[in-house]
This record gives C-alpha cells, sequence and structure tokens, in this order.
C-alpha cells in the first residue's frame, strides 16, 4: 500500500485553552486535528491526576495534528503563539499517512 | 442555643460530616471516588435547586431596595477584598506580586459550594435568607479579577483581559445556571414549587452529602499534594483572609440591616475563595502565576475551614449581629 510522508505534532495544553488554540489553527487554515482528554501525567509541576479536578482550569488535553512537511512551520508558528507562557508540551514525529490528499 | 452549640451542630450535620470523609479517605490513600460525571450532575442539580428556590422565595416576597444594596455591596466587597488579600500576602508570606494578585483575585471572588452549603446550614438553623443572595453571589464572581489584573498592571507587568475571556468569567456553567434556575423560580413561583418540589426539596440534603463527599476527596487529595508548596505563612493566610472577608459581609449586612440568613450568607460570599472560575481566569490571564498555590489555598485550606469551622461561625455571628 502506498503511503506518503508527513508530520505529525502533539501539542499537551491546559483545557481552559482549547478554544484559543484550536482558533489559532483555523485562522492559519489547519482545520484538521483530534483532540483527546489526558489521565494524568508528571512534569515540572509535579504529579497530575485528571481524577478530582473541579474546574477545566486543572485539566489537560491533547491535541493531535498531522500536516504536510511543508505547513509545519505554519502550523508551530500558530500554536506556540499560544503555548508558550502556559504548562504542556509540543512535540513533532515524523510519520506515514495513507491519503495525502486529505492533509 | 448558644454560640457553641451552633457551631457545633454545623459540624455534626451529615453533609459536614460527608465532607470530614471524604478528607480522610483521601489523606488515607483510599480508592473511594465519585465518578467525574456523576459528581457534575450533583453539582447541576444543586446549583439548579438553590436558584430555583430563591427564585420562588423572590416571588412570594418581591423586591426591596435591600436588594440593590446589597448587590452594591457584592461588588464593593468582591472588587475590594483582593486588595486586602494581597496586603496580607505580602506581609505574611514570600509571594512574589505576581502569585500574590492570583491568589489575591481567589479569595475576592466566591465559592458557590460554600454559598450552596452556607445556605443549608442557615435554612437548618431556622433562618431564611433572601431568595435574592443568588443574585449576590452572582456578581461578586468576575470583579476580584479585575482587582487582580490592576495589581499585576501596578507592579510593571500589564495584562489584558479579551473579550473572550470577559464572556469565560461572566458566562460560566455554574453562573448561568444559579441565575437561570433563579429567574425560572421566580417567574413560576409557588406554582412552578409546586410542580417540582419533590424533586427540588427533599432530595436536596442527601444530594449535598455526595456532593460534598466528592469535593472532601478533591480537598484531602489537594491537601496530600500540597507538602512542600503550604508554608507556615500560606496556611495563616488561608484561615485568616476567610474570617476578615466574612467580617467584611457582616459589616456591609448590619449597615443595610439584612436579615441573619442573609448576613450569615454575605459572611459566607466574603469569606469564601474560588476554585473554579478564577483559577480558569488566571491560567489564562496570569499563566506565569503558579496554580498550585492558588489552588491548595483555595480548595485545600480556605474551603474546608469555611465548611467545618467558619459556617458555625458566620451563623453565630450574624445571630449576634443581625438578630434573631
Amino acid at each position: 500500500m502506498d503511503t506518503h510522508p508527513a508530520k505529525r505534532v502533539e501539542i499537551i495544553i491546559e483545557a481552559i485553552m482549547e478554544r484559543r488554540l484550536s482558533e489559532a489553527l483555523r485562522k492559519v487554515d489547519v482545520t484538521g486535528y483530534t483532540i483527546l482528554p489526558v489521565q494524568g501525567g508528571s512534569g515540572r509541576s509535579g504529579t497530575w491526576s485528571r481524577a478530582g479536578q473541579v474546574g477545566r482550569a486543572q485539566g489537560m488535553l491533547a491535541f493531535v495534528c498531522i500536516v504536510r512537511a511543508e505547513r509545519l512551520d505554519t502550523l508551530l508558528d500558530a500554536a506556540f503563539a499560544v503555548v508558550k507562557p502556559h504548562i504542556g508540551v509540543v512535540s513533532i514525529t515524523d510519520c506515514e499517512v495513507l491519503r495525502a490528499e486529505r492533509f | 442555643m448558644n454560640v457553641v452549640d451552633l457551631a457545633l451542630a454545623n459540624l455534626l450535620s451529615p453533609v459536614i460530616l460527608s465532607f470530614a470523609l471524604g478528607v480522610v479517605a483521601a489523606l488515607a490513600r483510599s480508592d473511594l471516588s465519585i465518578p467525574e460525571a456523576i459528581a457534575k450532575g450533583l453539582s447541576i442539580y444543586l446549583l439548579f435547586a438553590i436558584g430555583f428556590k430563591g427564585g420562588v422565595s423572590v416571588a412570594e416576597a418581591g423586591l426591596g431596595w435591600q436588594l440593590v444594596g446589597a448587590l452594591l455591596a457584592g461588588l464593593v466587597l468582591s472588587a475590594a477584598l483582593p486588595f486586602v488579600a494581597f496586603a496580607l500576602l505580602r506581609a505574611m508570606t514570600g509571594l512574589t506580586p505576581l502569585d500574590a494578585a492570583a491568589v489575591a483575585a481567589h479569595y475576592g471572588s466566591i465559592s458557590i459550594v460554600t454559598f450552596v452549603a452556607g445556605t443549608s446550614v442557615a435554612q437548618s438553623a431556622g433562618l431564611n435568607p433572601d431568595g435574592w443572595m443568588v443574585a449576590v453571589a452572582a456578581v461578586m464572581e468576575a470583579p476580584a479579577i479585575l482587582s487582580a489584573l490592576w495589581l499585576v498592571a501596578r507592579s510593571g507587568d500589564g495584562r489584558d483581559m479579551d473579550a473572550d475571556l470577559w464572556r469565560e468569567i461572566v458566562l460560566n456553567g455554574s453562573i448561568v445556571l444559579l441565575v437561570g434556575a433563579f429567574f425560572i423560580g421566580w417567574i413560576t413561583g409557588q406554582d412552578g414549587m409546586a410542580r417540582i418540589s419533590a424533586f427540588i426539596e427533599a432530595p436536596f440534603q442527601g444530594v449535598l452529602c455526595l456532593f460534598l463527599l466528592d469535593m472532601g476527596l478533591v480537598a484531602g487529595r489537594g491537601l496530600r499534594e500540597a507538602r512542600g508548596i503550604l508554608t507556615a505563612g500560606l496556611l495563616a493566610f488561608g484561615v485568616t483572609m476567610p474570617l476578615v472577608g466574612a467580617t467584611a459581609g457582616l459589616a456591609a449586612a448590619f449597615l443595610l440591616g439584612l436579615n441573619p440568613g442573609s448576613a450569615m450568607l454575605m459572611a459566607v460570599l466574603g469569606a469564601s475563595a474560588s476554585y473554579i472560575a478564577v483559577p480558569a481566569a488566571m491560567r489564562v490571564a496570569l499563566p506565569e502565576a503558579n496554580p498550585s498555590i492558588y489552588l491548595t489555598l483555595s480548595l485545600g485550606v480556605t474551603f474546608p475551614f469555611n465548611l467545618t469551622i467558619g459556617l458555625g461561625v458566620y451563623l453565630a455571628a450574624a445571630h449576634m449581629i443581625a438578630g434573631g
């Protein structure tokens, strides 16, 4: 089966920033992404668990976007402007997709 | 009933004991938990019930000048208390101006759960708070955030409040539900209450017990993870500031001539600290401020203090000041 190279960007960010990040991505025509709930984790701010969170301020989400390599910088510039001052992680990995025309 | 009896009666009520159970279970690392969706459902029920009952009581008793005075007092309290909190934090702790301002915002705003619990305690003690105290709670949510941002700007670190953030604060789900239910109760009055009283009144205390059990679990987990964050100064602030806020609330109630039940709720609103709306606003407006500090203080220290000790004290103080 033919596969095509692409970039997979994963952004773990505070749940309260969901709409702001979505809008920033839409403004640069990155309209394809998936938002996943995050159960918990540990980092510079200590351990964190979804259990017992009473407001969205304490929750985290994962944005997963897959784009063509030439669109990567546009996506990162837009995302990083929103993410920079906040708790979170941005990572990029190489991946393969089956239907290149969709990205 | 004297002051000590009132405080003890509150402490030994099923509602507060349920909260204590949650705290103890979390501290003991029990796997007891309330599923997230159920906790959310319980809070929706409580906010609807308290808002609806408030609206019905206004439909019966009508509105008076005291409502306008209480709304203004609520706005002033919410805007002014962050300045007091900021000064205390700077004097009692080593927090930076940014962290101190972020914490201060929480103490000008309110905890709607503490308000609901306070209403329940007041009614159990035979007091009848005015139904429109719900509206006072609603207007106290946001002004404190502006005060905190002004405090940060004064220290040379100006921040903008964009329109989206305003909308999120003013139209947060808890306030929309509370105020919306208040208007439904006001519009439908006793006729509406007669139709849904079996749902609104009888299960209320039991639902509040389960909800506070969950809040106890949340507060207990917060306390467990607070080691290394809570200094003696912060801990002292977390129990001093509610008393300062309650005193300010009682003073306002006294000046307005509110009845003992409303005076108690004014004290509760002054004493409580936000842990839902303001943390969310602070994460957007002041992301560099340390969320562990303000969440631990408001949810792990002040919220349990208010529920276990504060409500009884405010009830007794309201009795003494406003009569009844």
